[in-house]
């Protein structure tokens, strides 16, 4: 089995005029977490979505366990999709099943399993996030914190390979953000999980991953562990890293002269 | 100049595009109904929220509808000495135009609308995707027996407006306009064909029932998944189907009754 759990070669992918990604080259190690970082709008989310075959990219190809995504049949693009689990960012419940029912939902659909295991499976994966008890509500019930939980829940139901979690800590409180980061880690070491974790939340994801990428301007800005990424001389790498308001990414938008401007409303 | 023959050329290209991505949508759909048959459970769900609920605002304007035909049709009829006759025509007038065409626009602007309404915040809130990642596909899962649900309900329901409009015609013509009770029904009982009269209606209710159904999804799957872009594609299914329910129903009377 090799190291490498997903192999993204060359990829290009642009929406509408605008390049997203330019040639990107990236590995996602077996087994381990990878952090990939960058600033709002770099096409994080979008870069889950080649990977998962949502989105076609316009040259390079992506390889996930061995197998070009986009190369795939429908029938075995929907197959490779059972062993992913995907968190999306609002959590994507579906609003008008129950807890319970949104995570029985894969199981039903994929395995032949009688109902009553069915029962036992769902209520392990809720205990497992810490939510047994709120199998019964619906997911218009849940604060934010608590549905994203549920969907990790639902998302790991069929004890998938690789999961990827798109912006998991946006709009946590501390103690929101404290369950997820351990929850990440705890379960991708306890079922064996490659784990890929999207963020800008630096300090909260730097904690938990093995591995980190950061990406900005379509493009690989830097690879490795984490104690390489910390200790990087790379001034826009520092800048990201360690949230420093003026840099390379200038504070200010770009802007014509500031005096001139000023000026030119007197007269 | 350049810069308006573009746009024109970028218009047109939007045009052909929208209108092959809606063609494909259509094809993806009718071939997820069959299999989608066979989840009784999710569209009989589905017509409830379709069907039951547009019950009330169907029988009310039906009611209303045929007491206006009534009442219309009676003060024309008067000057020729031919108040029985008021009961066919409301019958007819019911059965072979109004009953499924108003029947129809109630139905966009109530049930289509929600319909979009709901899979633009499905697409907002990812749950189209999410299902796409669990790799159950939502054309199948979500779309079908939704579309399923409008095909029943809407035939079904322009039959009621019908019935409900000639006991709203009854109520104005006997007992209002003293109107002979039994010539009232006697007049629609020989006028009314099944073949020609309720076949037709029916099959104009299932034409506009299609045409509703897939103006309503594919609204919805094309919606920008903001809160304009949901409110932009509710609007659009009201105004496009009922434009499409209009246009068609000439086209059908046309073939119909000539």
């Amino acid at each position: 089995m090799s190291e490498i759990m997903i192999d993204i070669q060359d990829l290009s992918f642009s929406r509408g005029s605008r390049l997203i990604f330019d040639r990107v080259s990236l590995q996602i190690p077996r087994g381990k977490v990878t952090a990939i970082m960058g600033p709002s709008g770099t096409g994080k989310t979008t870069l889950l979505k080649l990977i998962a075959g949502q989105l076609t990219p316009t040259h390079g190809r992506v390889l996930v366990d061995g197998l070009d995504v986009h190369q795939l049949a429908r029938v075995d693009l929907f197959n490779l999709r059972k062993r992913m689990g995907m968190l999306f960012q609002s959590g994507a419940l579906l609003t008008d099943l129950s807890v319970f029912d949104n995570i029985a939902l894969p199981l039903r659909e994929h395995t032949k399993l009688p109902e009553a295991a069915i029962r036992t499976l769902v209520l392990m994966k809720l205990e497992a996030v810490g939510l047994r008890g709120a199998s019964e509500l619906m997911p218009s019930e849940l604060s934010g914190g608590m549905s994203r939980r549920v969907a990790l829940a639902r998302a790991v139901a069929l004890d998938p390979q690789m999961i990827f979690y798109d912006e998991p800590f946006a709009g946590q409180d501390p103690i929101g953000m404290g369950i997820l980061v351990r929850l990440i880690r705890n379960l991708n070491d306890a079922m064996g999980l490659t784990s890929v974790v999207v963020t800008h939340d630096v300090d909260e994801v730097l904690t938990i991953a093995d591995h980190a990428v950061v990406l900005s301007g379509g493009r690989v800005i830097m690879s490795g562990s984490v104690e390489a990424l910390r200790a990087s001389q790379d001034p826009w790498v520092h800048q990201f890293i360690y949230g420093e308001a003026d840099g390379p990414v200038a504070f200010h938008y770009p802007a014509q002269d500031y005096k001139q401007q000023l000026l030119a409303g007197v007269q | 100049m350049r810069t308006q023959i573009e746009q024109v050329g970028a218009q047109f290209i939007a045009l052909t595009t929208s209108f092959a991505q809606g063609f494909w949508f259509s094809l993806q759909l009718l071939w997820a109904v069959p299999s989608a048959l066979l989840r009784v459970g999710e569209w009989m769900r589905q017509l409830y929220f379709a069907g039951v609920l547009s019950l009330l605002i169907i029988m009310v304007a039906g009611f209303f509808v045929g007491m206006v035909l009534a009442l219309q049709g009676y003060n024309i009829l008067v000057s020729f000495n031919a108040t029985e006759i008021v009961g066919q025509m409301v019958a007819l007038s019911l059965l072979r135009e109004l009953g499924p065409v108003v029947a129809a626009l109630l139905f966009a602007g109530r049930a289509g609308s929600a319909l979009t309404a709901e899979l633009g915040l499905m697409k907002s809130t990812e749950q189209l995707s999410a299902l796409e990642m669990m790799g159950l596909d939502p054309v199948k899962r979500i779309f079908a027996p939704r579309f399923i649900a409008v095909l029943l309900a809407l035939p079904m329901l322009a039959m009621l407006f019908s019935v409900m409009g000639i006991l709203g015609g009854y109520l104005v013509a006997v007992p209002g306009l003293s109107v002979d009770d039994g010539a009232f029904w006697a007049q629609i009982q020989a006028s009314v064909s099944w073949d020609e009269d309720v076949i037709n209606s029916m099959i104009k209710s299932l034409v506009f029932a299609v045409t509703i159904g897939l103006v309503a999804l594919f609204q919805g799957v094309q919606a920008m998944p903001t809160a304009e872009g949901v409110s932009r594609a509710t609007t659009n299914t009201v105004v496009h189907s009922s434009l499409l329910v209009l246009g068609l129903d000439f086209v059908l009377t046309a073939l119909m009754f000539n």
